[in-house]
């Protein structure tokens, strides 16, 4: 009697779990495929490079993904109690060896083939004739420095910090004295730029979406990275490291401009500095 | 494969083992290693006497690991931080300290002397070892306290230099381990002779494990602090 | 250690309620005190992180009891509090040292815990540690700011790096260090009570995978809570005793220039935080995969699928766990062939969690599944565990992490696979042994509209998550429309704050069945699951000694359910062989 109920119910039940199930792997595959909320397109190959990783990883956890949820929704549904006995399996030896070297093929795989794209930012040493540009984290903004016309930054000291120095430049050091600093990031279209990142007072985290470039700024190290941006325009710079109650509206633009208006840009701050 | 008698593969256990609560007091052998239950084939040949004495044994090398993963953290803390900073100013490390690492390891000796005679059944002469061991120890704790003093006078303060935030540190943190192992050793001494046979010794070969442990420990620390300068 | 020597277990129960339920030294007691303890860590918690979501739907809002405004600064406060009370008083309490105390003495038949007095030190120590955490809320500055990671140096520069970076992250780390103590004690006495206290004939590949999860999550305790223990040590050091450990020299913080530290690493840290941190994940997760494995065979009345590759594959997690701390670390200015190296370590974890989720399929195959609420939370275990884990797979590269580090997209991540996924192992673990702790079941229809409710809830709250981050939202911020692509990513905001609300209010259900059934819930009797494990073969609830003075024997593996030839379909550990055939069919 209580048997018979209980298998009406665990049909019921079975029944709910696996739609759940379902429609979750379904709502879930919707907005992964088409992209509703998605990351803006690539201003680099590099960036292009970190997409195509994505994407076959992408693939590889979603077959996964789908197959283990709606593997879960049938057995669910298939091996619902009916008051019968179920069978007695202890295991399966030649299962447990085809997935584990499919999960070791596949996963490992993934892995080893998704080391280009990070050899291009890491491995690979800076281009030469790359502009080198300083970019500092302090609570909450970011200063950018570039070395101006004699390619040498001035040496900068903390005590000399102040709201109208905010890096700190030693104005007894000739090589400062064309040195341009400003609030926003201006490079010029195509050109390699290698990024040396420094941060005043704690861990700051450096992020262009469009650029899949970030990277920590910490206090006490100098860290370069480099990239080139090759579509014009005004990308946004945000601070991904906790840095205190003003992490969030620590921001600054990315510009970039064609090679001439690049200089146009950066005289121009000069003379504003 | 239904229908199989899965039921007659089934392990029979062995069929008896003596009954629990027997009271032999018959000392573990090792220090709580070879329990003979790593395998598949049985559970405990044990009484649970024997096994909750057992535990002491097993529970002070399981102490130990942690012990060591604790200072192993603040070693590699020193090699990172010496290799990071440029700001590095090795410290002379006070004289002092090598009369003291030669007091802890007598110390041990002595642990080791008393530990014979517990096997020849000398109590007088048990006693007077540990006490001897234990006595050195406070020599030892004594001996940290004056190295600490000559580098105050020098003038080297914990917060001077990163080498001297490590050196207090680590014989600060070793100094407050080895006190719990002086008061375990006090706690020996404390008992009599006849109530440390009916637990098998297991309060003195648990007290002198970890002693030797500190002892050790302290030697590897001194490496680390004159070698790595 | 040696202090107890002379106390070996006397079986006589204790007298007075301040040592029956407050000091009690009795491993059940012990395990219910850490339940209530994680019950309340997680209610706060998880009231914390409603504050926060408020706060994103309705920046302006006014909360009674708050003084003043919402500040950017409270925001980070609870945001901190929330992962810090979440992660140590909620997942590493109720999963290992709540279950665990009270079920791994008795599933491996023993009396109690190796070491009793410990056990009760351990507990408090954690109370403490508890209550040092919550007070920072009310000391002067408030909470700290740094999250549950504390990095340095906005962790360790005092208040002027942000308000609560004053005495609210020193007592933060105290309270760290208490439980870095506590957890040290837990897990020297869980191992050592398996390694010495199993019954006769329980060998270890006759454990319930129970046993086999607190086993190695004990290890990884063992290992890892000693390294954080130093870390913080240092960490205080250098925000009271002006040490440079993990400060820089050179330092300009709110204009005023830092001249007390030198050459400290920042990095040195991250490190040490990390080579304890990445375990931690584990010892979150592995006593869930536990539960679930038991309840998984118990109620699709099948064996465990693969029993030894499960125990292998949780071996494997907990080695490999301490071989990948470096991938939270990809955009932290570490080595990047060491990053590539964490890299593939990290990728090798999805092997072993792999083979668990196939045999769990594997379990339910060819299965009689009863939809219990235990049952029910199973599943929902290894759906949760199966959609956070693969998006680890994502962050373990380190060229894909760079676009989605500390982007919505890690919270989606690892609040599916550690955070929720160990909450409905907890919650599992509840509706299975509710009925032996109390001696009442809880109510089935509350528990399965609670499972109705918090699963569907729990996907809403945490997948948009996924397309948050996609689109680059950076996780952490006060205000979810800081940054300018992110007003389109509002809706998502809101969708999440609204499916929070509702799953958070479902959670006063399951309190609500908790207080009724202990009441009024259905009576159990010893056995109210027709399962095979040795809890299940003493009174609901167990008296004080667990089986009443005499050693169970164990005569075969946890899981047989459904032999063929037998009369029940479940056959329990310690029934003797010669006994069976007058129950063969």
């Amino acid at each position: 009697m209580a048997a018979r109920s209980g298998q009406r119910g665990s049909t019921a039940v079975a029944a709910s779990l696996a739609i759940l199930l379902v429609l979750f792997v379904g709502i879930t595959l919707y907005f992964f495929i088409a992209k509703v909320w998605w990351y803006p397109p690539a201003i680099n190959d590099f960036g292009r490079e970190i997409d195509a990783q994505f994407t076959r990883t992408f693939i590889i956890t979603g077959i996964v993904f789908v197959a283990s949820q709606l593997g879960l929704a049938w057995v669910v549904w298939r091996y619902r109690s009916n008051g019968g006995r179920a069978q007695y399996v202890e295991g399966n030896n030649t299962f447990e060896a085809v997935w584990t070297t499919a999960a070791i093929v596949l996963f490992v795989g993934l892995g080893i083939f998704g080391r280009t794209a990070w050899a291009q930012l890491h491995f690979n040493s800076i281009p030469q004739g790359a502009m080198v540009i300083e970019v500092t984290g302090k609570q909450f903004n970011w200063i950018f420095r570039y070395p101006g016309a004699d390619g040498k930054f001035g040496s900068i000291l903390p005590k000399y910090i102040t709201e109208s120095n905010p890096v700190g430049l030693d104005d007894r050091d000739p090589a400062g004295a064309d040195d341009v600093v400003t609030l926003t990031l201006g490079v010029p279209l195509g050109r390699e730029i290698e990024l040396v990142e420094r941060s005043q007072d704690v861990t700051h985290g450096f992020f262009v979406r469009e650029l899949r470039l970030k990277q920590d700024a910490l206090p006490g190290m100098l860290i370069p990275v480099h990239f080139h941006a090759d579509v014009p325009g005004d990308y946004e710079i945000a601070c991904t490291q906790l840095c205190g109650s003003g992490h969030h509206r620590m921001r600054a633009t990315l510009k970039v401009m064609p090679e001439a208006e690049f200089e146009k840009w950066l005289a121009n701050e000069k003379a504003n500095q | 494969m239904p229908g199989a008698p899965v039921i007659d593969e089934i392990e029979i256990p062995p069929s008896d083992r003596g009954s629990g609560g027997s009271s032999s007091a018959e000392p573990p052998r090792g220090y709580g290693g070879g329990d003979g239950r790593g395998g598949d084939g049985e559970g405990s040949p044990f009484p649970r006497s024997a096994s909750s004495r057992r535990v002491y044994y097993t529970g002070i090398w399981l102490a130990l690991a942690a012990i060591l993963m604790f200072f192993m953290a603040l070693v590699s803390a020193y090699l990172v931080r010496k290799g990071s900073g440029g700001d590095w100013r090795a410290i002379a490390l006070p004289r002092v300290l090598w009369l003291n690492t030669a007091v802890l390891i007598l110390s041990s000796l002595a642990l080791e002397a008393s530990h014979r005679a517990w096997e020849r059944e000398q109590a007088a002469v048990f006693r007077a070892w540990w006490a001897t061991a234990t006595a050195l120890g406070l020599f030892f704790l004594a001996g940290q306290y004056v190295a600490w003093r000559e580098l105050a006078a020098a003038g080297v303060y914990l917060a001077t230099n990163p080498s001297s935030s490590f050196f207090y540190l680590f014989t600060a943190a070793h100094a407050l381990h080895l006190a719990g192992g002086l008061a375990a050793l006090l706690y020996v001494l404390s008992r009599d002779w006849m109530r440390l046979r009916a637990t098998a010794g297991v309060a003195a070969e648990v007290a002198g494990i970890y002693w030797h442990f500190m002892d050790g420990l302290w030697v590897f620390l001194l490496l680390v602090l004159t070698l790595g300068r | 250690m040696a202090a107890h020597a002379s106390e070996v277990h006397h079986h006589a129960p204790p007298e007075g309620f301040l040592w029956k339920y407050i000091f009690s030294k009795d491993h059940k007691v012990i395990g219910i005190q850490y339940y209530l303890l994680a019950v309340v860590a997680v209610f706060t918690g998880m009231f914390l992180s409603l504050l926060m979501r408020i706060h994103l739907f309705w920046p302006n809002a006014h909360i009674p009891g708050m003084d003043g405004d919402f500040t950017p600064e409270k925001y980070l406060a609870l945001m901190t509090m929330h992962g810090t009370i979440m992660v140590f008083m909620v997942l590493t309490t109720a999963p290992q040292a709540g279950f665990g105390n009270y079920f791994l003495p008795i599933q491996i038949g023993a009396a109690d815990m190796a070491f009793p007095t410990l056990n009760m030190m351990s507990f408090w120590t954690t109370f403490i540690s508890f209550a040092c955490l919550i007070a920072a809320f009310f000391v002067e500055g408030g909470a700290p700011i740094s999250g549950w990671t504390a990095y340095s140096p906005l962790s360790t520069l005092g208040s002027i790096s942000g308000p609560g970076e004053g005495l609210g992250q020193t007592m933060w780390i105290i309270s760290i260090a208490f439980f870095c103590a506590a957890s040290l004690m837990g897990a020297i006495n869980f191992i050592t009570t398996l390694i010495d206290l199993r019954a006769r004939g329980l060998t270890m590949m006759r454990l319930p995978l129970t046993c086999w999860a607190w086993f190695i999550t004990a290890i990884l305790s063992l290992l890892a809570f000693g390294v954080l223990l130093a870390a913080g040590i240092l960490m205080l050091l250098d925000r009271l005793a002006g040490t440079s450990f993990f400060i820089p020299g050179g330092l300009v913080v709110s204009g005023v220039q830092q001249t007390g530290h030198t050459g400290g690493s920042p990095l040195l840290w991250q490190h040490l935080f990390w080579f304890f941190g990445h375990p931690e994940v584990y010892i979150a997760i592995v006593p869930g995969m536990g539960a679930a494995s038991h309840v998984l065979s118990t109620f699709a009345r099948k064996p465990v699928f693969g029993y030894r590759a499960m125990v292998y594959a949780m071996s494997a997690i907990g080695i490999l766990g301490f071989m990948v701390w470096g991938h939270h670390m990809f955009v932290s200015g570490m080595s990047p062939y060491t990053g590539f190296a964490f890299s593939l370590m990290t990728m090798a974890i999805g092997v072993p969690s792999a083979i668990k989720t196939f045999n769990w399929l594997g379990t339910l195959w060819g299965g009689q599944i009863r939809f219990t609420a235990a049952m029910l939370y199973a599943i929902g275990f290894v759906t949760l565990f199966v959609s956070g884990g693969l998006s680890g797979l994502f962050l373990a590269q380190p060229s894909v992490d760079l676009y989605l580090h500390n982007t919505y997209f890690v919270p989606a991540h690892f609040h599916l696979v550690m955070g929720v996924a160990a909450i409905f192992g907890m919650f599992t673990g509840t509706y299975l042994w509710f009925p032996k702790v109390t001696g009442r079941k809880l109510n089935e229809t509350l528990g399965k509209l609670h499972f109705w409710i918090t699963l569907p809830g729990t996907y809403a709250i945490f997948m948009p998550m996924h397309w948050l981050g996609l689109a680059g939202a950076p996780r952490r911020y006060a205000d979810s429309t800081a940054v300018s692509y992110l007003p389109a990513l509002q809706p998502i905001q809101w969708f999440i704050s609204i499916a929070a609300f509702i799953t958070i209010s479902a959670q006063i259900l399951f309190l609500f069945n908790l207080i009724w059934s202990l009441k009024f819930g259905e009576k159990a009797d010893e056995n109210p699951w027709q399962a095979t494990t040795l809890e299940w073969t003493i009174p609901s609830p167990p008296p004080f000694d667990n089986f009443g003075g005499h050693e169970p024997s164990v005569y075969r593996g946890p899981y047989e359910y459904g032999v063929p030839g037998y009369v029940d379909d479940y056959l329990p550990q310690h029934v003797e062989p010669g006994k069976l055939a007058t129950g063969s069919a």
